[in-house]
């Protein structure tokens, strides 16, 4: 338990950056990550000492974040995409503003998609570890990944992101 | 990547947008982009994006960690709530336990909170008020720094001693500020000190009977404390520090208001 702390305070840099890009809170945020380091403080004899911590606690905390209903909480219920794409909604010059903000385009992907994006793109786990965070296997994560960075691409081709900035 | 080695599949595309292909592989690849525009173009979106996404965090990767995420607080927050749940009686015993193992204590004493001397007591309200707070995130302390006068003239007033807050700038640390708090018939005062990394240190002060004992060292799970009475008051330091470093702040402090109310105790 000695070292715990020592190992466990350089990873916290990089969780409350995923769990920020997760729920766009900073508040929200932190409370996801000392959860996390709360569990893994009580879980710490029975982590695997050949195990890598950086993927253990990003397991803890994606795992958190899936079974704890935290997504959107605070923010009110999301509207449709329909209603997003309403004419005369998204002024041009906003619509360009937005073309860079792919952290609110990534809202709009299914949660697994928006967390492989991060792991993989962000985290720089490799996608073995990305896999195993998941739960995955590893041909379902390169083909989610691809199909992530699709749909990314067309929610930002389309614009669809100036309607989350308003809604905020 | 099965059946045709040469053949690019959409694996190969994921792991060059992510930069991971290397050597021949690569090579196969950027001479594929070369024949396919419509190929190229998209995959240069898919970087950029990754980019854009990687530099919109980067911020948030680089600011301090606050100090409710810091793992020596959230292990005394861990340890705060297992002893409130054991009850009062069950922490007494617990810390005179802990005592007992570091051979502070010697002979034989009942491990009864009342029974203990005054120092003890002392030392463990002041590891209470150290687990209380130290842990606080939005308030800390009731009166910051900024107001230290005003700080410093309150709590004289409300314990019957000028109080000064000892400069522990040697040791790396600041004074955040203080606030009241209930002990026993009276009032105590905790002082706040913080150093670069965000580790906190408090030192507590309440009228206690007796006029001047030893240093008492306790401990419990990481937090240190020494304890002493100089003149009908109980001072405690408590740190999440080793002994031998926790005992110069506290002979610092000892120093600090023993200066301030002109006595001349020789340590």
């Amino acid at each position: 338990m000695a070292d715990a702390t020592a190992l466990l305070e350089p990873q916290i840099p990089a969780l409350r950056r995923y769990a920020y890009a997760l729920l766009r809170d900073h508040d929200l945020a932190d409370d996801l990550v000392q959860d996390t380091l709360e569990r893994a403080l009580a879980r710490w004899t029975q982590r695997r000492d050949d195990g890598d911590l950086r993927a253990w606690l990003f397991t803890i905390q994606r795992n958190l974040y899936v079974s704890g209903g935290r997504q959107r909480r605070r923010r009110g219920p999301a509207i449709g995409l329909d209603e997003a794409l309403l004419p005369g909604t998204a002024p041009k010059q906003e619509a360009a503003l937005e073309v860079h903000d792919v952290l609110a385009a990534l809202e709009q992907l299914p949660e697994e998609q928006k967390s492989l994006l991060l792991l993989v793109g962000v985290e720089d786990f490799s996608y073995d570890d990305a896999a195993r965070i998941l739960d995955l296997p590893i041909g379902t994560v390169m083909s989610r990944l691809s199909r992530a960075r699709q749909r990314l691409r067309s929610i930002v081709e389309t614009g669809k992101t100036t309607f989350l900035r308003r809604v905020k | 990547m099965t059946g045709d080695p040469a053949a690019i599949v959409e694996d190969d595309l994921q792991a060059y947008v992510d930069g991971r292909l290397t050597g021949e592989r690569l090579a196969a690849v950027e001479a594929h982009l070369a024949q396919h525009p419509d190929l190229r173009e998209r995959l240069a979106i898919e970087q950029r994006q990754r980019a854009q996404l990687r530099g919109q965090l980067e911020a948030k990767f680089a600011e301090p960690i606050p100090a409710r995420l810091r793992i020596a607080n959230i292990r005394a927050a861990r340890r705060h709530r297992w002893l409130r749940g054991f009850g009062i009686a069950a922490a007494g015993l617990l810390l005179f336990a802990a005592g007992a193992g570091a051979g502070w204590f010697i002979g034989h004493r009942s491990p009864d909170i009342a029974a203990a001397p005054a120092t003890s007591a002392v030392a463990q309200n002041a590891a209470v008020a150290y687990r209380t707070y130290v842990v606080e995130v939005a308030h800390p302390v009731e009166v910051d720094a900024q107001h230290q006068a005003h700080l410093l003239q309150w709590l004289s007033r409300r314990l019957g001693k000028p109080l000064v807050a000892p400069d522990l700038a040697p040791f790396g640390y600041r004074l955040m500020g203080g606030r009241l708090l209930p002990a026993g018939s009276g009032a105590a005062a905790q002082l706040m000190y913080d150093d670069a990394s965000g580790k906190r240190l408090t030192v507590y002060v309440r009228a206690a009977e007796g006029s001047e004992t030893a240093f008492r060292f306790q401990h419990e799970g990481e937090a240190s404390t020494f304890a002493w009475i100089d003149q009908g008051f109980g001072f405690a330091v408590t740190g999440m520090l080793p002994r031998e470093e926790l005992l110069p702040i506290a002979e610092a402090v000892y120093h600090g208001f023993a200066g301030d109310a002109d006595t001349t105790r020789k340590n």
